[in-house]
Order: C-alpha cells, then structure tokens, then sequence
C-alpha cells in the first residue's frame, strides 16, 4: 500500500522511473485495494476447514434427499431404468395402503420402548457404574462391549437363542419356567426386538452419562448434603437438572437412532408376525428394494426423514423448558 | 475480474463437455462398445469354489476362441439377498451381461429387460436345441421365444434318515408311500427320539411357496393357470393346509414354528428338498431318497428351476448371447450336470447323472430326476415374486397358531395377494 511508494524496488530504479512506478503505485493504492486481506485469508480457511464436511453433507445428503423427492414423484421400471412422472400419485397411495397404520404403530412402539429403556438403563448404570467400587471397571467394559459387537452378528446370535428350543427358553426351562416362542408371536417379538436392541445399544448412553455425571461438582451434593437432603432429592434437584444436556443429546439420538434400527428387524424377525415388527425403515426397504417400487419406496422414506426432522425440532425446541444450561 | 471468472468458467465448462463427448463417442447408437476389448460379466448365487473353477475353466476356453473378450467374470452374490442385489444393480446402471434367475424371471421377461435366445440358440452349430425337456423351457418361455436356458432343473424328493426311522421301530413302503405315512412315521420318530419328524427345507414358516411340494399332492394350486385368480380357498388346499396344521401342531409330526431342524445334520427323520441338495449328505447316517410321496390327489412332482439370461440392457448383448451358447451347449452341459440337474433330454439318464455324482446311485437319479421331469410342475411363479411372497406370508402367520381358523386364514391370504395378481 503507501510503502511501496519507498520499495527497495523502486529505490534501485533510476529516477525517472522510480517516480513513474512511485505514480502508479499511488494511483493503484487509492483506486483498487488488494483482495488478500486478512479477513478473506481466514473466510477461505474456514471454508477449507469445513469443505470435507460440506462435500460430504451435500453428496449424501442433499443430493440423496432431492433423488429421493424426484423418485417420489416417479414410477420407475427399475428392470429397464424407464421413469415416469406421476405427480403426487405415490403420495396418494399413502392413503391408500392398509399396511401403513399397522407398520407406523409398530415404528411408536418401538421407538418408545427402544428410547425409554435405553435412555432409563443407560442412566441407571451410569448412576451405579459412577461410584468406585470394586469391579466397576469390568461392569463398565462388560456393558459397552455389545456396542462394538456387528449388528448382524448379534442379532443372528440372540435369533437362536429366541428360538423356541433355544438358549433362553432352556435356561428358563431348567428353572421350571415354559417359555414362549418369542420370536413367532406379536407381542413376544416386538418385545425381543427391543430388547435385542437396547442390550447392544445401551452402553453409548451408559459412557454419555457417567462423562456427564463426573462433570457434576462434587461440592454441591456436599452442601446439599449439609442441607439435610437424601440421595433422591440430590438426583432430582441436583443431578438432573446438571446433567440434562446429555440427557437432550442422548434423547435424540436415541430416537433417531431407533427410527433408523433396521437390520435387527431384518435378521431376527423380517417384519413378523403378521407385520408386528415392521418398522417404517423396514417397510421402505420392503417397498424400494424388495417389491421394486422405488416411486413408493422413496415417499415413504421421505416420510420417515419428516418424522425424524419433527421428533429433533420438538426436542430441540422443549429444552427451554427443561435443560438446565439454557435457562 | 468478474468477466475473467465467467471466461474460465465457459472454457472449464466446455471442455467438460467437449471430454464427455468424446469418451461418450467409444459407444455406438446401439449401446455396443468397440468389440476389441470385451468384459463380460455374469452374477451366480453359488460360491461353491468347484462350481466357480468349472465355470471359469469353459470360460477359458471361450476366450481363447474368442480373443476380442478379455474378461468373463462370474460375480457371487449372496442367496438370500440376489434378487434384490440384481435388481438394485439394474436400477443403478451397474447391471451384468448375464444373470442367473429364479423367481424374477417372471417380472425379468414381462418387462423386456431379456434378450431372447431362441435364435441364436437354434442357428448356434451343434447346439441341438430340440434336445431341450419341454417342461424345463416352459417357465422361462413367452410366446415362443426362450429368454432364460434353464441350466438347473431339480426336482424336489424326499431324503430319508433311515437310521433314525429304525431306532423309532418304523417301516415304510417306498413305493406305495404317501403324506400321512410319512406324517405318522415323522410323529412317532418325535415322540420316540426327540429328533424332527418331517422338515420341508427352506419352508422355516415364512417361504410357504416351497408347501407347493406338499400341496400339489392334494391336488391344490396358488392360483389359477392365468395366474389372475388365488385358488387359496379351494377344498384342496384347505385339506392341505389342515394336514400341515396337524402336523405341526398336533401330531408334532413337523417341528413347529421358530423350532430348527437340519436333515443333513441329523436332527430330522424326512425332509423334502431338492435333489440338488443331494451334496450335503455325509456319512453320519444311512439314508435313501424317494419321489414326493402321493397325497390324496395321488403322485406328484414338482421342480425348482433356475435359469441364465442375457440382460437387455447389457452394452455386450451379442457377445453375451454367444457366450451363453456356449456354456450351454452339449459338451459343456455334460459339465454343469454333475452339479446342476440339466435340461437336455440326451443328459437325463440315471447312469449319465450318477457318473459325476459321489452320492447318489444310478437308480435313484432315474427314478428322483429322471422320471419325475416330464410330469412335473414348477414351485408357484409370478411377476411381483417378493410382493405376493411377502403378503402372502403376513397373511399365513396367523395360521401358525395351535387355533388357527384354517379357512379363515387361507380366506385372507387371497384377499393379500389377489390384488397384485390382477395386476
């Protein structure tokens, strides 16, 4: 800018030239100021920083997202790749299918046997794994272990052991209890499901829960302790309340994570009995991959995301009401 | 600097352009690439490495014949999930040259998505394609032209443990055997051993189109021959469905819903599968192998087949059809037979299936395979397989219940599926 008015440059030249390039110089410096400035320098590194992020989001994301809108408004051959547009007659079928009640009610059921138990179970661990006591590092491993187990895998695994002559039945027997057939009844399905599910899964929560549980400031149980209060009004007034971030975060996580659940429908109940366990997740794979309706598939799925953007947005705008730090 | 973006972004544009075109220019108006540097590419549902090696040997000797075909791949896919890999495949424009095929031929074939082979197949030299068995070709046959060679056409038989019917003190008669024999035998090999009666193989409660093998039996069918009417409802199949309802529930002859048993494994007395199968058989027990037994409609036979195609969409349609050629043509079906069951009249004798078959005899190939295929019908086929499997399967949940309505629930199965076989 002014300095190279005085450029070891522009000094080196002869006169007559210096002051030419001492004139231009000066005339470029007020009419046209450098695009490198500081400010542009640290907009590009933010935008280089997230660009992997922004690539990814966009590639399978939005892009997948505005097929799938395209799709929805098509029938697709997919045997010869012809589309056509049918406008809103995906939409319709909606309406129209007898199966949606029966498959949306499954999906309720079990995210909020999935959500409730996770979240309930993860805390009560974490409570209990919190305190030092002896083991408590085996019981902490034990409980997440599952979480690093293949989904197919554990789920093949509890498969045999629902069986009707499998494990869990013959530990049941030995104490004089006949099982059910869990696997091929509606209500002992849906509930293997869940359960299947939250064994595996329960452990995230569990880890998210004692970080947030040993982030609580030891001194204010101290005083309340002083003040005279138990063990439950401390959890109550002190613990929750501290900890309701995580319980926000693991809330919705688990709830999307369990509209999302679909290879332990896939391999331990295929959507049966009858279509107790045919989540929506399910029912679009069905629909899409199995009965090669990708038009119908894709409203569907379409649905299912609306769902999920509802669900976060109701949570996102409840925590006012209850998550300490927002207050 | 504005403009000097705009300029840059035209070129970048154009050039863009300009290399699509040109890459876009190695393809003719027929979809076929230049032919000097062919990659065929066929998926099969088997991983048996013997299956792959013999299939990789005759396409060795293909490509040395035919030097403008570089590669022939043969691409397992898993069983359970082929179809639905197969068609994502197709959707997303990643489709094979060739294709083995069971129930989506049907939807395959209505949607022109195969080539016909009929031609080619009849002017290929030495090819015989009168040699063809007529009820081999029918399924994968429309208005005369064949769009799939059915390479494995394997009747279904009933394998018996007969170390396991000595323990229980039972006899049967072979040749005069029928289902509820093979009912009381199976309950009283229950109730003796603890090990399974009867299994129909893959049939596990949810695949009900495999019960065609007993059904048939009955004189009962899924729908009607123009495949547009559910016949669910029919005497037939009630009486059917309430001899497999006994079975698994009051007779115990059949282990019940959510309960394993693995023939092969020697867990079962009888278990109906196909012939085909006859590979898992080991020595851990005595057996014998038999026609489906008769049902009150009397002897019946019933074949799962599975056919290769060329894909319409495939950019290699000629040199594909030529190769399916030969792969199947005489001297190279003589291969495939001692793992696939052939369609080939010349090959369908006893002694030519039993010289390549380390388990089964000569007699009994004649009389499982040999005798059963004039007469035999398919398991039940239709377009929208998954969608009538599925629906169908909801419906008949409800019949796995010790107090199932079997009238009722077949009642419901027609109310499932009529709708799609309007379609």
């Amino acid at each position: 800018m002014a300095g190279l008015t005085r450029t070891p440059d522009a000094s080196r030249a002869p006169t007559g030239a210096r002051d030419t390039v001492t004139r231009v110089a000066s005339t470029r410096d007020s009419s046209k100021p450098p695009f490198w400035t500081n400010r542009r320098r640290d907009v590009l590194a933010g935008y280089l920083f997230i660009a992997p992020q922004l690539a990814g989001v966009v590639l399978f994301v939005l892009i997948p997202v505005g097929l799938a809108i395209w799709y929805s408004l098509s029938d697709w051959n997919v045997f010869t790749g012809e589309q056509t547009f049918v406008g809103v007659d995906n939409y319709a079928a909606l309406a129209a299918d007898s199966q949606l009640p029966s498959v949306l009610w499954a999906t309720a059921v079990f995210c909020a046997g999935v959500v409730i138990l996770n979240i309930g179970l993860g805390l009560l661990l974490a409570v209990l794994l919190n305190r030092r006591f002896r083991g408590a590092t085996f019981f902490r491993t034990l409980f997440f272990s599952p979480v690093v187990v293949s989904v197919v895998a554990w789920t093949l695994v509890w498969g045999f052991l629902l069986q009707d002559n499998g494990g869990v039945n013959g530990l049941l027997g030995a104490i004089g209890i006949t099982g059910p057939n869990w696997l091929q009844h509606g209500d002992t399905a849906m509930v293997s499901v869940i359960i299947t599910q939250v064994i595996r899964s329960v452990g995230v929560n569990m880890v998210l829960f004692l970080a947030a549980l040993q982030g609580v400031p030891s001194h204010l149980y101290e005083a309340a302790r002083i003040d005279g209060a138990g063990s439950r009004v401390m959890f109550t007034r002190i613990t929750l309340p501290l900890i309701s971030p995580t319980v926000l975060l693991t809330s919705i996580i688990t709830i999307v994570g369990a509209l999302q659940s679909f290879a332990q429908i896939a391999v331990l109940t295929s959507g049966g009995p009858e279509l107790s366990t045919t989540v929506l997740v399910y029912y679009v794979f069905q629909q899409a991959f199995e009965f090669n309706d990708i038009g119908y598939g894709s409203t569907l799925a379409l649905m299912l995301l609306s769902f999920v953007m509802l669900l976060t947005l109701l949570q996102w705008q409840l925590r006012r009401k209850w998550v300490f730090h927002e207050q | 600097m504005n403009r000097a973006r705009k300029l840059f972004g035209a070129v970048a544009l154009t050039t863009a352009l300009a290399l699509t075109a040109a890459c876009g220019a190695s393809t003719d108006g027929s979809g076929a690439t230049n032919a000097k540097d062919v990659k065929l590419r066929m998926t099969v549902w088997t991983s048996n490495e013997d299956q792959l090696e013999l299939f990789d040997t005759i396409a060795a000797a293909y490509r040395a014949k035919h030097p403008e075909v570089s590669s022939i791949t043969f691409e397992s896919l898993p069983f359970e999930d082929y179809n639905t890999t197969l068609t994502t495949q197709i959707a997303g424009g990643n489709a094979p040259d060739l294709a083995w095929m069971g129930d989506l031929s049907r939807d395959l074939i209505a949607s022109d998505a195969l080539v016909g082979l009929t031609d080619k197949l009849k002017a290929t030299d030495g090819w015989q394609y009168g040699d063809l068995e007529a009820s081999a070709t029918k399924e994968f046959t429309r208005d005369g032209t064949l769009y799939a060679y059915p390479f494995s056409t394997s009747p279904f038989a009933l394998y018996v443990n007969t170390d396991l019917l000595a323990k229980a003190g039972q006899k049967i008669d072979p040749k005069n055997l029928t289902w509820d024999q093979v009912a009381a035998a199976g309950a009283a090999v229950h109730s003796t051993t603890g090990k399974a009666g009867f299994v129909v193989r893959d049939f596990d409660y949810k695949s009900w189109n495999t019960l065609a093998t007993v059904w048939t039996g009955f004189g009962a069918t899924a729908w009607s021959a123009d495949g547009k009417k559910c016949t669910f409802t029919s005497p037939e199949m009630e009486q059917a469905f309430t001899f497999l309802h006994d079975a698994a529930f009051k007779t115990k002859a059949m282990p019940g819903p959510g309960t394993t048993a693995d023939f092969f494994a020697g867990d079962a007395a009888f278990t109906v599968a196909q012939v085909s199968r006859s590979s898992l058989l080991t020595d851990k027990f005595k057996y014998a192998l038999y026609p489906l037994p008769a049902g009150p409609a009397g002897r019946h036979a019933v074949i799962g087949q599975a056919g290769v195609g060329v894909l319409a969409t495939s950019k290699h349609k000629d040199q594909a059809t030529d190769f399916l050629a030969y792969l199947t043509n005489p001297a190279n079906s003589e291969k495939l037979a001692q793992f696939f069951p052939p369609p080939r009249k010349s090959l369908l004798t006893g002694a030519k299936l039993a010289a390549d078959n380390k388990v089964l005899t000569a007699a009994q190939l004649q009389e499982a395979v040999v005798d059963q295929l004039p007469n035999a019908v398919t398991l039940p086929n239709h377009t929208s397989p998954a969608e009538i499997a599925q629906r169908g399967k909801t419906a008949l949940d409800a019949m796995w219940k010790a107090d199932a309505d079997v009238p009722a629930v077949l009642k419901s199965v027609c109310a499932a599926i009529e709708p799609i076989l309007a379609k």
